[in-house]
């Protein structure tokens, strides 16, 4: 399995912690109904933890703006955590960087929603 | 999959059907090809992705998952590079029709980044149409810089 995408809960956080590769096809649409399934069930705050993600292709790097973005527009917000050298620079290619709010640790990463 | 694959030289040509498992086995055929040329990890990564994106454009864009249409996948190298050409059997596009995906308007689309992905990832890269019908992309990664 190219993915594997489990969801907890820290506080009034949704943190959804991501394993393996988010590509076109399974990997993306996993991580998209992850994603709305939270948005769906009112959950505001979500962290997305890409600690343990070793890969992410163009596909991939769309579901995490169309996550953002759904996330946003229900009047959310969705954060990253623990992006790998290589995740980091895909969004700063893509000039994403500066866009999402990213965070190293996920204590912080939790304090920052309050 | 028909592939031929030069023992020798370590070159690659070979038809690949439209499908999603294309784009992994394609990847896989370049790195292994790729992989005895020096490259380092990270740009053989680099070039990985490249050659993904590239795949995928074919696959999806281009042929449309077409059973009737293949991805053609060439690879050659030399002493100073390798060149990966893909080419599909579609309708073809018009490069400038891309939208820049590093614009404020186009930022936060779900969809066209590839081929910013692949310039960013080969040293150069080179699109042109194929007759009667078709497009190909065609990547190098050179192995040594001042080569």
């Amino acid at each position: 399995m190219s993915i594997q995408v489990t969801t907890r809960q820290v506080g009034d956080v949704s943190v959804i912690d991501v394993n393996g590769r988010i590509t076109l096809g399974e990997g993306a649409s996993i991580l998209r109904e992850s994603i709305r399934d939270l948005v769906s069930k009112g959950n505001k705050k979500i962290l997305l933890d890409l600690n343990d993600v070793s890969y992410i292709d163009s596909s991939g790097i769309g579901e995490l703006v169309s996550g953002f973005t759904t996330v946003t527009n229900q009047g959310g917000t969705l954060k990253l955590l623990g992006l790998t050298k290589r995740v980091k620079d895909l969004l700063q290619i893509t000039k994403l960087y500066t866009v999402f709010d990213v965070f190293d640790d996920e204590p912080g990463a939790i304090r920052s929603f309050a | 999959m028909g592939e031929s694959l030069s023992r020798e030289s370590g070159n690659i040509d070979v038809f690949l059907a439209s499908t999603l498992e294309s784009v992994d086995d394609a990847e896989d055929l370049v790195l292994r090809a790729a992989g005895v040329s020096g490259l380092g990890e990270d740009e053989l990564q680099r070039l990985g992705m490249a050659v993904r994106e590239a795949v995928v454009n074919a696959v999806v864009h281009g042929n449309r998952y077409s059973s009737h249409k293949k991805v053609h996948l060439e690879v050659v190298k030399d002493a100073n590079r390798i060149i990966v050409s893909v080419g599909d059997q579609g309708n073809g596009f018009d490069i400038k029709s891309v939208p820049d995906p590093l614009s404020e308007e186009h930022l936060l689309e779900q969809s066209g980044r590839g081929i910013l992905l692949i310039r960013a990832f080969v040293d150069d890269f080179q699109i042109r149409r194929l007759a009667p019908s078709g497009t190909e992309v065609r990547l190098v990664k050179y192995l040594r810089r001042n080569a």
